[in-house]
């Protein structure tokens, strides 16, 4: 028995030598002195937290943990600081800040957990925790305010950001768009990353879509389409693949209008808030569209939008309408297994191999249904990984803040791919398959190896 | 603290990268998988060789700075808590398998590869290793020889121990010294690897090791018992050994835990048994099909009120469900879970599941019993809550009449998690004062200064308050 040798240990915070007592903010002169515990720590779901009985089981099944070997760098460390924050033992400083954002969030932890801790939500809070500290103390950055407050919320700013890619493109002048100040304001990650990217569709395109794409057969189904901020901008096409196989497959596809972004983003980097605004405009507008079901095709985007339930569990005015909405959402994956099979017309002929979005294996449990749509095109054959639902480092915008730990793990990915020696890897959401490109390239496969969505690779068959 | 002069000391031996000492860091060094213990240490050190080993030993040996080994940290008896400060030395950069020898039966390893790794390796090229501790995916193999871990398939292959045949290790002075091979016979003087096989990190520290091979069996099939009582499942398990039969795994589920894993894993069990057996045979596929039929038989004979064989390896891998989901059955239940491994002699198995489900009743505690019938091994696992001293105090009572239960019974406090800092207090129930002594005397030829790893396994005069890290 544990207990027996020492005394358990107290919960209450001790004096400890190597790490100061938190300070009060600086800069907020007035708030109460040294005292008081930091009201900011309650937000700390210190009961979830205390089901990490720290076993160590999630430890393997983390990349960042894969990639140094060091504990402040695995889950289990990772909740053992937000209970040392949250217990007053450690700082809310910078050194927890970039433990905090160097997680990739995808949630394999979760799988691996014997206890079925929730990290996801807890490296959220911990994450709103952070950047309501910086906020008092606004010590937020120009670019991150610029994104989170300026760009996701605004569709039309998105849709600019994408005018202006598809301009850079398709003039032809990608290397001249890196002097425009475009590609200059991005960070040095964001332009490296911006060589995976798409041809972007045409804005004259993208208005030709018609608000409603009708059934083929008779309509079993009237869904309405979740397009995804990003996903729209820089995978059209695939979200017109989507709605066709949709339609294919006997639903009415409906391009629901004022839908916003999901609101993962924010999410993840702390931006509560900000995400709560944006879940309530989806679900107004999914609900004046009256639909069965509501569809996405990007795995980090349907978790989220799985979520709002939790995002509103305390909230009486929107949490039966959060419980209706995310009773409806769905993996277009998901659905399509349940749908009359499609009909394909084209063998593909290839070996390909399937990259799990953390997000809807970890995050949605769903993990058969993308390998069983794949198996089903004549012709492909499916070679697994050894690790296929281990995160390809892309994680949101990790790739960007991280790119460092980013690459690494990306690189490591690069030679489980090459093992199965797989001519397309699929994916099921779009920062992967950015990513998955970014390493094709990093390991100098262009044109021999490419990689898609698996709505694209559905459709291609067709 | 560490003072600045010796940090300016120790860096250049790792270099900065791997010298660890900022307030998060620490704190990520200060626990193991062990509940309720927790203390920071002063530096974490991890070394790429054995001259940086050793050099780290010199140093903290001439400054008596408390040194605590340690792998991947998922020992659930304290062993690697820094309970005196001092640096926590991470071994898991040992993490090469520096050959598979074939003809020899035998693999040289760092002790920083997990345990799972080497499975794979091995396995890979047709052999087994198969000592298998519930930690294997991510205990590193220096962890498990260092606690002496054990596994699952016990009864019929033994643990860490029976497989250990060579290793290097470094003294406090810096002194590297090998013992053993790769000979099967080899007795010349005293069996210092048995010794160091078990020490917890007390002796020395470990940096290379060798470990004997078997071939892998051809294949293996599982059968489920359930039983309507626990004297009927005593009994079957006698008799099937009794039969000479050794069945790979022979794995123990009490009513209370069965009940618990099927509200987790909705697997239909019959919940009107008072427990369960599974039962996994391997070996060539026609020993095994008629080792499996004859388990069976005398299962029947001997009172299972049900018994289903699996007809394949899938199907038996679903059987086995029901025990490789108990520990995550249990853990969802309340927010601290307490494991124990309380173990006595196979005979003794029906009497000592009595014993516990008396004590928890008498303290009025859950404790769901499940483990290693095979090999007497049980793990007796309070779910409890950390916060609620009251209950804590409790908990402690209980285990304490446990661990005296199964002493009486002719086993052991602890068959498979070490000693540590959890069981020390128990120490002397099992190896006399005079074992302790003799211990101690051992300690102190390798250990002179105490600096390996202190306040394990001896539970010592200075025991001292668990947060107090620093004088």
């Amino acid at each position: 028995m544990t207990a027996k040798t020492a005394e358990p240990m107290d919960l209450t915070p001790q004096e400890h030598p190597e790490t100061p007592a938190p300070q009060a903010p600086a800069g907020a002169s007035d708030a109460p002195a040294v005292a008081a515990r930091d009201a900011l720590l309650d937000k700390f779901d210190i009961d979830e937290l205390q089901n990490c009985m720290h076993c160590g089981f999630c430890l393997p099944a983390c990349p960042t943990y894969r990639q140094t070997g060091l504990e402040t760098y695995s889950p289990r460390g990772r909740i053992a600081l937000m209970k040392g924050v949250a217990q007053e033992k450690l700082s809310l400083d910078a050194e927890f800040e970039k433990n905090m954002y160097a997680c990739l969030g995808c949630r394999a932890c979760e799988t691996a957990c014997p206890s079925g801790v929730a990290y996801g939500k807890l490296i959220e809070t911990a994450r709103e925790v952070v950047e309501d500290n910086k906020k008092r103390l606004d010590k937020r950055s120009l670019t991150r305010r610029l994104v989170f407050k300026h760009m996701f919320p605004h569709p039309k700013r998105i849709r600019a950001f994408g005018t202006a890619l598809w301009m850079a493109q398709a003039s032809g002048l990608q290397k001249i768009a890196d002097k425009t100040g475009l590609i200059r304001i991005l960070p040095r990650e964001m332009a490296e990353m911006q060589r995976a990217v798409d041809k972007v569709a045409s804005p004259a395109k993208r208005k030709e879509r018609p608000p409603t794409l009708r059934s083929e057969g008779e309509p079993v189904l009237k869904i309405g389409f979740f397009k995804g901020c990003i996903m729209d901008e820089m995978f059209f096409e695939t979200n017109q693949a989507t709605a066709r196989l949709l339609s294919k497959a006997g639903c009415d596809v409906v391009f629901v209008e004022d839908q916003a972004c999901c609101g993962a983003l924010h999410a993840h980097s702390g931006e509560k808030s900000g995400a709560a605004g944006l879940a309530k405009r989806n679900i107004e507008a999914f609900e004046r569209a009256d639909v069965d079901f509501v569809v996405n095709n990007a795995g980090g985007c349907g978790a989220a939008l799985k979520d709002y339930g939790h995002w509103f569990a305390h909230d009486p005015e929107w949490r039966d309408r959060a419980a209706a909405f995310v009773a409806k959402v769905r993996d277009a994956n998901e659905l399509l297994v349940e749908l009359p099979p499609l009909t394909f017309h084209k063998p593909l002929n290839a070996r390909v191999t399937y990259q799990d979005s953390c997000h809807l294996a970890h995050g949605q449990g769903v993990r058969n249904q993308p390998r069983q749509l794949i198996r089903s095109i004549p012709g492909v054959e499916l070679a697994e990984m050894s690790h296929p639902d281990s995160c390809c480092g892309s994680a949101g915008i990790y790739n960007i803040t991280n790119f460092d730990m980013s690459m690494d793990i990306l690189d490591d990915k690069m030679e489980d791919v090459q093992r199965t020696k797989a001519r397309i890897i699929v994916t099921a959401n779009p920062g992967c398959l950015l990513q998955m490109r970014e390493g094709i390239m990093r390991a100098g496969l262009q044109g021999q190896m490419e990689a898609m969505h698996i709505m694209d690779l559905l459709d291609r068959a067709l | 603290m560490l003072t600045e002069g010796l940090r300016q000391q120790l860096i250049p031996i790792v270099g900065q990268k791997w010298f660890l000492d900022s307030p998060n860091e620490l704190h990520a060094y200060s626990y193991d998988a062990t509940p309720l213990l927790q203390s920071t240490p002063d530096a974490v050190a991890i070394p790429g060789s054995v001259q940086e080993v050793a050099a780290i030993l010199r140093l903290a040996n001439e400054r008596r700075i408390p040194v605590i080994p340690r792998g991947s940290g998922t020992n659930l008896a304290g062993g690697t808590i820094p309970v005196q400060g001092g640096i926590v030395l991470n071994m898991n950069r040992f993490n090469q398998i520096y050959e598979i020898d074939e003809k020899n039966l035998t693999a040289t390893l760092g002790p920083g590869v997990t345990t799972a790794d080497l499975h794979t390796a091995v396995e890979a090229v047709g052999l087994f290793y198969p000592p298998d501790p519930g930690s294997m995916r991510i205990s590193t193999v220096g962890g498990n020889v260092a606690q002496g871990a054990g596994g699952m398939r016990g009864l019929k292959y033994g643990v860490t121990k029976d497989y250990v045949m060579g290793l290097e290790y470094v003294l406090p002075t810096g002194e590297v010294l090998r013992c053993g091979g790769k000979n099967v016979k080899d007795v010349a003087g005293y069996d210092l690897t048995r010794l160091m096989v078990g020490s917890e990190g007390t002796l020395g520290v470990i940096t290379e090791i060798t470990v004997k091979l078997l071939p892998f069996p051809a294949t293996k099939r599982t059968l489920v018992v359930y039983c309507r009582n626990l004297v009927d499942a005593a009994r079957i398990v006698e008799r099937i050994i009794a039969a000479r039969i050794i069945p790979a795994t022979i794995e123990f589920l009490d009513q209370a835990t069965m009940k618990v894993v099927d509200d987790f894993a909705k697997l239909g069990l019959p919940l009107d048994m008072a427990s369960m057996l599974l039962i996994e045979q391997d070996g060539a596929e026609a020993q095994v099909v008629e080792d499996i039929g004859k388990i069976a038989d005398i299962a029947r004979q001997a009172g299972a009120a049900q018994v289903r064989t699996a007809a394949t390896m899938e199907e038996g891998a679903k059987l086995l469900t029901a025990r490789r989901s108990a520990l995550s059955a249990l853990s969802r239940l309340r927010p601290t879970t307490i494991l124990e491994d309380a173990t006595v002699p196979r005979a003794k198995l029906a009497e000592m599941v009595e014993e516990i489900e008396r004590i928890a009743r008498k303290y009025n505690l859950q404790i769901c019993t499940f483990g290693h019938a095979g090999d007497g091994n049980l793990h007796p696992t309070c779910m409890t809550d950390e916060r609620n001293h009251e209950e804590i105090a409790r908990v402690e009572q209980a285990f304490e009449e446990i661990f005296l239960a199964a002493i009486r019974f002719g086993g052991t406090i602890t068959g498979e998690h070490g000693v540590g800092m959890a069981k020390s207090k128990y120490l002397h129930l099992k190896v006399g004062e005079g074992g302790i002594e003799l211990m101690e005397r051992l300690k102190a030829a390798f250990d002179p200064n105490n600096i390996l790893n202190p306040g394990k396994v001896f539970a010592g005069q200075n025991r001292r308050r668990i947060v107090v890290n620093q004088p």
